[in-house]
């Protein structure tokens, strides 16, 4: 353990939108996540407070939260390493989200906008039909290889300002999960895909801030993919297919 | 506090910041310039007076700032338009350093120019 006090004053935020940072006092410990500052409030302090978390190990993106101003995965990150020198920590819920109540947000509109972008796989093959032949080393597999662990924890989203300026943008990712079905040779919604994410809400609006690339916990660059949709919707347009 | 604005706090967004001031910045020069092309319209002699009027100590420095814009802009664009056009690949990074020496590059060949 690299800290020199023993406790850590935690303001947490509490309530809604309207709400207001409430501080808690909370032992330090080594190897200490956020994630376990926030059970020991939840716990110890205050059963009122409400937050999201399940595999605790970085596989399910649920208990994502902005830590001293910046988004992360609480689980995986250390207290040591985000905590201000004074022993202060500031937890609260995801930018760019509705909070429901303390550090829960409501992702609806974040899920909602993978379905816009057609964020889903369109099969073109039936259980009959021989499996695909992918080669690991073709270009459409390694583009998708490396968009294809997104765990949906909403932490570009939060990060992004473009979703702040104009809410109907369909953010990071969705638009990196788009990215990964086009390079997807068995996926059959190419066309559709591409007019969903070419109009004012699509990969145009992005500004290249490259904030969801930076924050990403899982070390997916949500840019590079918006980068791609750009050359990809670009090209249909020339090819007069959008 | 709100802390919100850490979140902000990395290469390139910074990047961003200095493309967005240093293009609006260039927008509000552009009226002076027409302006400063226009003096040609009423004679050699207006143009002549004008160009003497910027070979002052003063008008050259601001003229500096104004290259450095420039500079800055347009390295910026490129670089916008390499991340965007071309295969990404893990250099935006050195992209924007590349970019920042041109920029400052520019400036001095500038300054060396006019001394």
């Amino acid at each position: 353990m690299t800290s020199t006090s023993d406790k850590l004053t935690v303001r947490v935020w509490r309530g809604a939108a309207d709400g207001e940072f409430r501080a808690y006092d909370v032992p330090r410990l080594p190897s200490q996540t956020v994630l376990d500052v926030v059970t020991h409030i939840q716990r110890a302090i205050d059963p009122n407070l409400s937050y999201r978390f399940a595999c605790r190990v970085g596989m399910c993106g649920s208990c994502a939260m902005s830590v001293n101003g910046v988004a992360r995965w609480t689980c995986r990150t250390h207290v040591d390493k985000v905590v201000d020198g004074n022993g202060e920590l500031e937890l609260g819920p995801l930018r760019n989200l509705p909070v429901i109540k303390d550090l829960v947000c409501d992702m609806r509109s974040f899920f909602d906008k993978w379905a816009s972008a057609r964020g889903y796989f369109h099969p073109t093959r039936n259980r009959t039909d021989d499996l695909e032949r992918i080669s690991p080393t073709s270009r459409a597999r390694k583009r998708a290889d490396a968009g294809v662990e997104c765990i949906g924890c909403g932490v570009c989203y939060s990060s992004c300002d473009v979703v702040s300026w104009r809410p109907d943008y369909l953010g990071p990712a969705a638009l990196n999960r788009a990215w990964t079905l086009i390079n997807d040779v068995r996926d059959g919604g190419r066309a559709e895909r591409i007019a969903a994410v070419a109009g004012d809400s699509g990969c145009h609006a992005c500004h290249t801030h490259i904030s969801c690339t930076e924050r990403c916990p899982k070390g997916i660059s949500p840019t590079a993919s918006i980068a791609g949709l750009k050359r990809a919707t670009a090209l249909a347009a020339l090819k007069g297919e959008l | 506090m709100n802390k919100a604005w850490r979140s902000r706090n990395h290469p390139a967004y910074w990047a961003f910041i200095v493309h967005r001031l240093s293009g609006l910045l260039l927008v509000l020069f552009l009226p002076f310039h027409f302006w400063a092309l226009g003096r040609a319209l009423h004679g050699a002699a207006a143009m002549d007076g004008f160009l003497r009027w910027t070979d002052q100590p003063l008008v050259k420095f601001a003229e500096l700032g104004l290259v450095v814009l420039l500079g800055a802009h347009f390295t910026g664009g490129v670089r916008l338009l390499m991340l965007e056009f071309l295969d990404w690949r893990e250099w935006q990074k050195a992209l924007l350093a590349v970019a920042t020496v041109v920029t400052v590059a520019i400036g001095i060949v500038f300054l060396v120019h006019v001394a």
